[in-house]
């Protein structure tokens, strides 16, 4: 039996008519087209799914999309404002972050996050924010730096 | 040195704003109209002989459109390598490991699928179940592949010079032992794929594969299908490192229910299915004698190993030698002998994984090394340095080092790390360790035997001159190829990156052998540079007949042609542009004729300007059996020194420093160079203290999870020193070498040595774990 749930992504309402067993990424994937969030596990290891729920990064993989009724989510689609990158965006283009880019939503929207509570957040801040999503490709040093130089550009 | 404006810089990726912003499609992201589900049945048995296969209930469930088993998808052989070819899509006489693949339902939508997996009734009749090498190669052990009595798998025995008569000139002779832990890939994209069968009998597959090129061949072969109607398209890839380098048989399954279905069939894998299906790095067992002289000379070694390989061969031949022939560099070493043994049981198959074959072999050679170090009371880095190959050595096993820049890697990293002012002199419980490593740039050889190019490229102009297309099948699969083949094209063509639209990674742009054994930089960029050199020269050929300049007084660069014996009148060919362009914005103006001016009058005097380019290396390396595993056009070298602390209590180990030179050749886009260094070392402290695939009894992988899986996160990396130096490779495209997989070599073997220069105990068996460290320094306490 579906169940019918209201959910703000990035701005514009969605009503949504959801089996009560679909997952928040199942969701956001399969009736909304926002393929930007991804799945590596589907059980919360990996922060691949990471979105942003009512101000807080989620595993979007761990909440179904019914108990998402009413909420206000972020997707990695709603970071940039039209053409112009965020400066988190920015940086992980600029400075390396990015190679394979499957854990790049989720961490992006970490990382956003985590500037929105802590401007200007030291190294071990930026990895602890970080840690719940796993990179293969990185080492994670680009990673870090991007979000301290996002910072400093976003203190101007 | 030449002056360049589009390698050696810090560009960003071509792929990186796609990335950023979500708008980069992965396989799992792609969808078709009428498009079927796909799940596959796997073995829940290690070891059993199939008695029957019963589908009826599965068929009968309402939306299921096709079920399939051996019965459908046939009996042909597949694999990596043809001389072991034991893999079929589906198993007709027994499974050989939990996970073994028995049939596929395509239904319309991904629950009903999953529902008629679960109806399909098998009998089995349990076997002997052999989990590891001591059991499938005891006596009167179950053979798991009949044809393979004694479950050797494959064999290898070498010897280059003589390793008994240079032990008698050997002042101190050692015997250690070493094994590593079955690793998994741990990419963040589980393998997905799409096929699509259509009307006309053309079949096409988007996969997340390293490979296109192979993923093709073997479909065609096992579907019984010509080359040319077999399509392989590879949308963005969320990381490999090996275990997506050969075809799988979700994606064999997948086009054979489209085929059969005539409807679109996607397929993926759960996280737990990448644990299953593996082809990651094997654990290996290896005995390492080692003879030096009293001055620190290194003469000779006897490596011995043995592989589990699991069930399959996957590339596991390639494994096997390379496990040993990647000690024949960097030290001058005269006498070197080796014994393989990979032998099969009855678990998911291993394959190749970054540094491929090597990983295990170098960590604990190089731990040995350092020990053989202490005895002669030898700095460990001088005694490095006295025994360092140099640009023009050849191995004993034949392997040509045309560039080698491992003296500066180690001076980089011992002076990077101020070396002199820490060794010996930490506090106890803190430690510092180096080690050296080399790789190869591309294998010398396909995989299957041919006079195949290893890479095409193809450039087409866009007819205003306005665009600069890249065709080539290679793989971006997270590691910049994409990006370093347009700086190429760029470069060798005189354009910017901004005007290279680069399109890899399909069957359709040409062969290319695809992301393995760190290819794509030398072997693809050689196809690239060709082909831009070509398309650059039909350009001036052109301009050549309307200025009647002669093409070699020409050139072109940073997007305009330069003239290099004075400007001739070009002004009848500006008019002519501007004319055509009427009514457009952004005319080409100023005083140099500008590249698209050139292309466009070498469009309306010849029609569409495609270049084209073709790499395969010349004839390489030794003549004996194997002498195509580690032969490559050039190869990449590195050092690191890694500080380590040991809390003594717990024996846990913190990784506080890493210093890492690499000679990756000429730095085509320096950014990723670092990136590459950063995530194999990172892999490889994964390795070395946490990662381990685990068994219970019954041959089930218990951790088969990320989260029980522990790769490193971002609070267990440090941050590390990078050191890039660049020789100038003669076989390399602009000099350029590799760095994706060399650079994880050092890593291992660097933190063993700095736990020992901490508390003084040897670890011979990864991964490092607190509780292993701690019962290892309680041990020495006792003596």
């Amino acid at each position: 039996m579906k169940k019918l749930i209201t959910l703000t992504v990035n701005d514009t309402e969605y009503e949504v008519a959801v089996a009560p067993n679909k997952t928040l990424t199942q969701v956001l994937r399969e009736d909304l087209n926002l393929l930007g969030t991804k799945e590596g596990c589907g059980v919360g290891d990996c922060g691949a799914c990471t979105v942003v729920l009512d101000g807080k990064p989620v595993n979007s993989c761990l909440v179904l999309a019914v108990q998402a009724d009413g909420s206000r989510i972020k997707t990695i689609e709603g970071v940039a404002h039209g053409d112009s990158l965020h400066p988190v965006q920015e940086t992980f283009v600029e400075l390396g972050a990015i190679q394979c880019g499957f854990c790049t939503p989720g961490m992006i929207l970490s990382a956003t996050s985590l500037l929105e509570k802590n401007p200007h957040p030291t190294e071990q801040e930026v990895r602890q924010a970080l840690s719940g999503n796993l990179c293969r490709c990185t080492g994670y040093q680009k990673i870090v730096e991007a979000v301290q130089e996002a910072s400093r550009r976003m203190k101007g | 040195m030449k002056a360049y404006n589009v390698i050696n810089t810090r560009l960003p990726r071509v792929d990186a704003r796609a990335k950023a912003t979500g708008d980069a499609r992965y396989t799992a992201d792609l969808s078709m109209p009428n498009m079927l589900y796909g799940a596959m049945l796997q073995s829940p048995l290690a070891h059993a002989k199939i008695l029957n296969i019963d589908v009826t209930a599965a068929k009968k469930l309402p939306g299921v459109r096709d079920v399939v088993t051996w019965k459908e998808a046939g009996l042909v052989k597949y694999g990596v390598s043809p001389a072991r070819y034991d893999e079929q899509v589906f198993c007709s006489d027994k499974v050989r490991y939990v996970g073994d693949e028995l049939a596929a339902v395509a239904a319309v939508d991904l629950e009903t699928a999953m529902e008629a997996v679960s109806l399909i009734k098998v009998d089995y009749e349990e076997l002997p179940v052999l989990l590891d090498i001591e059991s499938a190669m005891a006596e009167g052990a179950i053979a798991i592949h009949e044809d393979f009595p004694g479950n050797v798998s494959a064999e290898v025995h070498q010897e280059f010079g003589n390793f008994e008569e240079a032990l008698k000139e050997c002042d101190i002779v050692r015997t250690d032992r070493f094994t590593n832990k079955r690793q998994d890939g741990g990419f963040l994209e589980p393998q997905a794929c799409l096929a699509q069968y259509d009307l006309n009998g053309n079949l096409t597959l988007w996969s997340s594969t390293q490979s296109v090129h192979y993923v093709q061949r073997s479909i065609a072969m096992v579907l019984g299908l010509p080359v040319g109607k077999v399509r392989v398209v590879k949308p963005y890839v969320g990381g490999g490192f090996g275990p997506k380098a050969a075809v799988n048989a979700m994606e064999i399954a997948a086009c054979l229910m489209s085929k059969r279905t005539g409807r679109p069939v996607k397929m993926l894998f759960s996280r737990e299915q990448v644990f299953l299906h593996s082809r990651a790095r094997h654990q290996f067992f290896h005995e390492f004698t080692t003879g030096v002289k009293k001055d620190g000379t290194i003469m000779a070694l006897h490596n011995t190993c043995y592989l589990d390989g699991g069930a399959y061969s996957s590339f596991g031949i390639a494994t096997i030698y390379y496990a040993g022939s990647l000690l024949g560099a960097p030290y001058r070493l005269p006498n070197m002998k080796y014994d393989g043994y990979r032998i099969y049981t009855n678990k998911p198959t291993c394959g190749a994984q970054r540094g491929h074959g090597g990983v295990a072999a170098r960590a604990g050679w190089e731990q040995q090394l350092d020990t053989i170090a202490a005895e002669l009371n030898m700095d460990p880095v001088e005694f490095r340095l006295k025994n360092m190959m140099k640009t023009g050595d050849v191995t004993c096993n034949d392997f040509n080092m045309s560039s080698l820049g491992m003296q500066e890697c180690l001076e980089g990293v011992r002076d990077g790390s101020n070396w002199a002012a820490k060794k010996g002199k930490l506090p106890r419980g803190k430690g510092i360790g180096v080690a050296c490593g080399f790789f190869v740039s591309g294998a010398g050889y396909p995989i299957y035997r041919s006079e195949t190019f290893h890479s095409t490229a193809t450039i087409r102009l866009t007819e205003d001159g306005g665009g600069v297309n890249l065709y080539t099948a290679s793989a971006e699969i997270g590691q910049g190829s994409d990006t370093i083949l347009g700086q190429i094209a760029a470069e060798a063509l005189g354009v910017s990156l901004d005007d290279v639209m680069v399109h890899s990674g399909d069957t359709d742009f040409g062969v290319d052998l695809g992301a393995y054994s760190s290819r794509q930089t030398l072997m693809s960029g050689h196809a690239v540079k060709m082909a831009a050199e070509d398309t650059k020269r039909q350009v001036l050929e052109a301009l050549s007949e309307q200025l009647n300049v002669p093409v070699e007084e020409m050139d072109i660069a940073g997007g305009v042609v330069i003239f290099k014996k004075g400007k001739p009148d070009f002004s009848r060919l500006r008019t002519l542009y501007i004319k055509e362009h009427r009514g457009w914005e952004d005319q080409p103006s100023g005083a140099e004729l500008t590249f698209r001016e050139a292309a466009r009058v070498a469009f309306i005097t010849r029609g569409v300007i495609i270049g084209n380019g073709a790499y395969k290396p010349g004839e390489l390396g030794g003549k004996y059996k194997g002498a195509a595993v580690g032969t490559s056009p050039a190869y990449g070298c590195s050092a690191q020194v890694v500080e380590v602390t040991v809390d003594e209590q717990t024996g846990k180990v913190t990784i506080d420093a890493m210093t890492d030179a690499h000679d990756c050749g000429f730095a085509i886009n320096r950014t990723n160079v670092e990136g590459q260094m950063q995530g194999s070392l990172s892999m490889g402290l994964g390795e070395a203290l946490f990662e381990e695939v685990r068994f219970d009894a019954k041959g089930r992988v218990a951790n088969a999870s990320l989260g029980e899986y522990r790769i490193p996160t971002a609070l267990d990396m440090p941050n590390v020193k990078t050191v890039i130096i660049e020789s100038d490779e003669p076989n390399g495209p602009f000099g350029a070498k590799e760095v994706g997989e060399g650079a994880i070599m050092p890593t291992i073997p660097a933190i063993l040595n700095a736990i020992y220069d901490a508390v003084g105990v040897r670890i011979n068996e990864l991964p490092v774990t607190s509780e292993r460290l701690f019962a290892a320094m309680k041990e020495k306490q006792k003596k």
